[in-house]
């Protein structure tokens, strides 16, 4: 095992009524997901403002996943439609500033799927691993 | 109808003075050198007369202006050019003021100079003196100029929304045919350049930021009383020093903020003491409304609803959203 190998921080926002649950499923069935993934509960996924996602990048994160019920399952009815529209708005204007796409993601998991949200989550490390530290997003003001 | 001068405005502003429709006129404002006219208040005819002013150079918008005008009793007057005439529609749309405080003018316009462009063509300007022939400048090295209007329009008249205003209690002036150019065409032409490039150009351009907040002061859809970049503890409160990438997140953040109630009036490029293309953020955010949750004006009309608070079940998904950008 190399001594330096780089440990991503991932912060994963869960609805608390879907992702939440799903990743409490994923632990229940002994599925493995890193240890890298931070997960935040939200009560929703609309919850969620861009800024927030700015925050984490700011604050050093390395990539953030943002986790919902599947649209038109929501438990406000119709929340994480309005997160569909922001993020895609978001991710297309970080895109558009020249940041890598891969470091923002939007998954749809329910509280069935367990697998689901182990293997997402095993795929994005694996992803944010690639890519290496968050050079383009990062602030000093807030480095430690 | 007449061509829109100095006087006729006067005339009319000292007329709706006198019959008592309104108690004061918001305007511009003249300034020292010609070109540094400023928003004001005038609350008598003799002080209007005297410092009212318009030329070429009155590109300020007035609409934000009217959140704390209207709040005072009375009635207030303001010249409204079409483009301002969206924002003041958004801000209707968004409940911001009472529409029965006001008396708006609605003036045609044949577009505003940039100053910025003229003093980066032809260095410090001394003063500028307007008439039939064009805008004639005094350098402070370079003797007397006479440049045209069309080699310095401002930004956003380049690209123009249209010359009818979409809201008014009186229109003077005339309605002129309108061939604005394309106005995404820079941003296609970035989204084009590879991701690489894309940072380089913006690295470039946000690091001169000074952190003014001048943008922010100045948008009429920023209309928040409490703004999160006041926010000492939001992290962004404060310029970022010795960072490669320097007010990036103010930039995203406020593009954001305003994303789907901009109504492209770029205020903010024209107040931007350092020249950084804000409003390439904003046509950004437009362009991709336009795109994926069809086309969308703000400001067109009164009570629409924006695409940001606005859902349909078959919504693009946030990851196609950027793979569209590769095509």
């Amino acid at each position: 095992m190399q001594v330096n190998e780089f440990k991503p921080k991932i912060v994963a926002f869960c609805c608390n009524w879907c992702s939440y649950a799903g990743a409490d499923l994923a632990g229940n069935n002994r599925l493995n997901y890193p240890a890298d993934v931070k997960i935040i509960r939200v009560p929703c996924s609309c919850r969620v403002n861009p800024t927030f996602i700015l925050r984490a990048f700011q604050r050093g994160a390395d990539g953030v996943i943002l986790c919902g019920c599947h649209p038109g399952d929501c438990h406000y009815t119709s929340g994480n439609y309005y997160t569909r529209r922001r993020m895609a708005l978001l991710f297309s204007m970080l895109d558009y500033l020249g940041i890598e796409r891969e470091r923002t993601r939007v998954e749809w998991v329910s509280a069935a799927e367990g697998a689901k949200f182990s293997t997402t989550m095993n795929e994005f490390v694996e992803t944010i691993k690639n890519l290496g530290e968050n050079k383009r997003l990062e602030d000093l003001r807030c480095k430690k | 109808m007449q061509k829109i001068t100095r006087e006729s405005l006067i005339q009319k502003g000292v007329e709706l003075l006198e019959n008592g429709t309104v108690d004061r006129i918001l305007g511009w404002g003249k300034g020292e050198f010609g070109y540094d006219i400023t928003p004001t208040v005038f609350y008598d005819k003799e002080s209007f007369s005297k410092n009212f002013e318009f030329s070429s150079f009155c590109g300020a918008n007035f609409s934000k202006y009217l959140l704390k005008e209207t709040r005072k009793g009375g009635k207030i007057l303001v010249f409204i050019k079409p483009c301002d005439s969206y924002s003041f529609n958004q801000l209707l749309t968004e409940h911001r003021f009472d529409k029965d405080k006001v008396y708006v003018v609605g003036i045609s316009c044949e577009g505003m100079a940039d100053v910025n462009k003229i003093k980066q063509k032809y260095g410090e300007i001394a003063s500028v003196k307007e008439d039939e022939n064009g805008i004639t400048i005094s350098t402070l090295y370079d003797g007397d100029k006479t440049i045209l209007l069309d080699e310095v329009l401002l930004e956003r008249c380049k690209v123009c929304k249209g010359k009818e205003c979409v809201y008014f209690d009186e229109f003077i002036g005339e309605v002129k045919e309108n061939n604005p150019q394309d106005r995404f065409e820079k941003v296609s032409a970035l989204e084009k350049m590879s991701a690489d490039e894309r940072f380089a150009f913006w690295q470039n351009e946000l690091s001169r930021c000074i952190r003014c907040n001048a943008c922010r002061d100045v948008c009429p859809a920023c209309t928040c009383e409490k703004c999160v970049f006041d926010n000492p503890n939001s992290g962004v409160e404060n310029k970022a020093i010795s960072d490669s990438f320097e007010e990036k997140m103010f930039h995203i953040i406020r593009a954001f903020h305003v994303a789907g109630r901009c109504t492209d009036c770029g205020e903010c490029s024209r107040v931007c003491p350092q020249g950084i293309p804000l409003h390439l953020l904003n046509r950004k955010f437009i362009k991709d409304i336009n795109g994926f949750y069809g086309e969308y004006q703000a400001g067109k009309e009164i009570g629409s609803r924006a695409p940001l608070v606005n859902y349909k079940k078959d919504d693009l998904e946030p990851s196609e959203a950027v793979k569209r950008e590769e095509e």
